[in-house]
């Protein structure tokens, strides 16, 4: 069996254990879901921060332009193109009867879109920001982020700062709607999980693993290295897009720095949960994002506000004490786990 | 938007006052950057922590003014004093460990420091805007007629920005430890050779940058405005003007941070001040295209 069978297999029983996990216990099953997206998150940012090299701090982007590109066509959806900005906040949450199958129309159809103006987003942010190299382009990034979400903040047509409110979802009972942003978030990560586990194995992985090594050797080997590098993006940025979307439907609202472009919650968790796992490995952004989540649900609300300088605190100890991360001090330990074959000394080959 | 351009033609002063504007922000800017560049040439660190240095900075002078009733042109030695050995300390609790570690290494620990200030910043001070108020900014001067309206404390604050960046330059060409600094910026290995202790002088070097960004926060703290979260824009400028100037031009990063300074005092005045990180932003992707474009002639890359 190979490989990347058995990380497949792995992780359908994750997937299982965590759909019974949320059966039994029934009042967790946000946090469950917000796992998930966690894992999401961690796995396409270590496509480039780990297999490629290229540490994006602004990867946030396109989940929040797939919030904002899902919820406007949900809207428009409703309400026709014109009075997309109307539904603030500040008017209540969109008061219409919709039956069931409206709404999941309505998101799937949002959901993709936001997959694809994603990707497009990706490609043509890629041509120029994937040109610079080391830090340029993870303060280039970090800045592009902060720039689209100011530039959203006082775009008057999506609601500017104070951001637009979803339809809400028709239930019958309350937990219904956490089961299905569930299910949404376990299927996309499983599917992320599958897809960029397989991209990895490929010579498309080589590749990216090639750029991250030399890149003025990769391009010299005949890599086109900048194809290589927008294609990578634009895979991060559709599953971000997606993600994006269904956490735009599960929070009802969105608002342009808190929840869609959240640099310094979501933007940096995903970086430190990929650097705890171990970046550049399969399993290390979920290890990662499982522990790193498990441990901020118990102890974010007894901080009283240190959280942020916990978190600060958190990266610099990561960064500078434990830059393996747990997978690849694992890997460093028992390499046959991951499929890599150290050449045994002459004696013992002979014996 | 067109409102703001067709104000400059029809009246031509306006210029005078974008332009006097830009040089207020460009002299604080000039600061912040030649603090990078000193770190960045010195001991190659690529300082996210920059901007939010800055802030604390003016967040000491603001305390001083607000609480202590001080004089905030007295505080700016102050600030300097303690910002140094603030400096000294995060050298040798986080930086030290970093600087012979891979870039993004360096890079996401001062990230995570900038966190740190800026979140422990907002905890204890609020998150509300705060500015400096002197005795000194009583009094404006008034131009073509009261069109431009100068506070002194501008003018003054352009005056002491201008006597630290001589105070630096001096310090830097003459004294003894400027030329050990310099001579490691060089060559690190050389320097050690030559009986210089190169640990030593990085945890100088990042404290003397945290000192001139102590000062720029305390002539931010009296001219405009200093706010718990400002502190990215100032590190995001800084990196603008490094990488538009080059490492150790010191001409060059004067002109940069006036050239930054003039824009964003134009780009504030005729687009509205909500689009501030924006025209930041535009700014770094354009000299870091114009940059790949000119070094891809001698087929190199900005590493």
């Amino acid at each position: 069996m190979s490989i990347y069978k058995r990380d497949l297999m792995i992780y359908v029983g994750i997937s299982i254990f965590s759909i019974v996990l949320a059966l039994v216990f029934p009042a967790y099953i946000t946090q469950i879901a917000v796992m998930f997206l966690m894992v999401i998150l961690a796995q396409t940012w270590d496509l480039q921060g780990g297999q490629m090299g290229y540490n994006s701090l602004g990867n946030i982007m396109f989940f929040g332009i797939g919030m904002y590109v899902s919820a406007i066509i949900q809207i428009a959806m409703l309400y026709g193109w014109g009075g997309v900005g109307e539904y603030t906040s500040a008017s209540g949450s969109i008061k219409v009867e919709i039956i069931k199958s409206n709404y999941l129309y309505g998101m799937f159809i949002g959901a993709f879109a936001a997959g694809i103006i994603c990707v497009l987003f990706a490609f043509v942010f890629g041509q120029i920001f994937l040109l610079f190299r080391g830090p340029y382009f993870a303060i280039g990034t970090l800045g592009m982020v902060l720039a689209v979400a100011e530039l959203v903040s006082s775009w008057e047509w999506v609601g500017a700062g104070g951001g637009l409110s979803l339809p809400v979802y028709p239930a019958e009972d309350p937990t219904e709607s956490g089961r299905l942003y569930f299910y949404c978030f376990l299927a996309i990560s499983a599917i992320c999980f599958a897809f960029i586990s397989w991209v990895v194995s490929t010579r498309f992985g080589l590749a990216l693993n090639a750029i991250r090594d030399d890149e003025a050797k990769a391009e010299a080997m005949g890599i086109r290295t900048l194809r290589y590098k927008v294609s990578s993006w634009m895979i991060s940025a559709f599953f971000l897009g997606l993600a994006g979307a269904i956490f735009g439907n599960m929070s009802n609202f969105i608002e342009p720095l808190e929840v869609a472009f959240p640099t310094i919650t979501f933007g940096v968790f995903m970086v430190v949960m990929a650097l705890l796992g171990g970046k550049g490995t399969v399993w290390g952004p979920v290890v990662g994002a499982v522990i790193f989540h498990i441990i901020k649900e118990t102890t974010w609300t007894y901080m009283l506000g240190y959280q942020w300088v916990a978190l600060g605190l958190l990266i610099i100890v990561i960064v500078i004490f434990f830059n393996q991360g747990i997978m690849g001090s694992l890997a460093e330990r028992y390499p046959h786990w991951f499929g890599i074959k150290i050449e045994e000394d002459a004696e013992e080959a002979t014996s | 938007m067109w409102q703001g351009i067709e104000m400059l033609f029809q009246h031509p002063s306006v210029n005078v006052k974008y332009i006097l504007d830009g040089l207020f922000f460009g002299s604080i800017f000039a600061l912040a950057a030649y603090g990078l560049a000193l770190v960045w040439g010195v001991m190659n660190l690529k300082n996210l922590a920059q901007g939010d240095l800055v802030i604390l900075g003016g967040y000491f002078t603001w305390y001083f003014q607000s609480a202590l009733g001080w004089n905030p042109i007295l505080t700016l030695p102050i600030v300097m004093f303690i910002m140094f050995f603030f400096g000294w300390a995060m050298y040798a609790l986080v930086v030290k460990w970093v600087i012979d570690k891979d870039l993004f290494t360096s890079l996401l620990a001062t990230f995570g420091l900038a966190l740190v200030i800026q979140q422990f910043i907002n905890l204890v001070f609020g998150p509300e805007t705060q500015t400096a108020v002197s005795e000194l900014g009583k009094i404006k001067f008034y131009l073509f007629g009261g069109r431009i309206v100068v506070p002194e404390i501008r003018v003054v604050g352009v005056l002491l920005c201008a006597a630290v960046a001589v105070a630096l330059i001096v310090f830097m060409k003459r004294s003894r430890t400027g030329q050990a600094i310099r001579a490691t910026a060089q060559d690190a290995r050389a320097a050690k050779v030559m009986g210089i202790n190169t640990d030593r002088v990085y945890a100088l070097t990042f404290s003397i940058n945290s000192a001139i960004c102590g000062a720029a926060g305390a002539l931010v703290a009296m001219m405009f405005l200093v706010q718990p979260f400002y502190g990215i824009t100032y590190s995001i400028r800084s990196f603008v003007i490094v990488t538009a100037a080059g490492l150790g031009n010191l001409p060059g990063v004067i002109t940069a941070a006036f050239g930054l300074g003039v824009l964003e005092g134009y780009a504030n005045n005729i687009l509205g001040a909500s689009y501030q990180q924006f025209i930041v932003v535009f700014a770094l992707v354009v000299v870091l295209v114009w940059r790949m474009i000119r070094l891809r002639k001698a087929r190199m890359v900005l590493e």
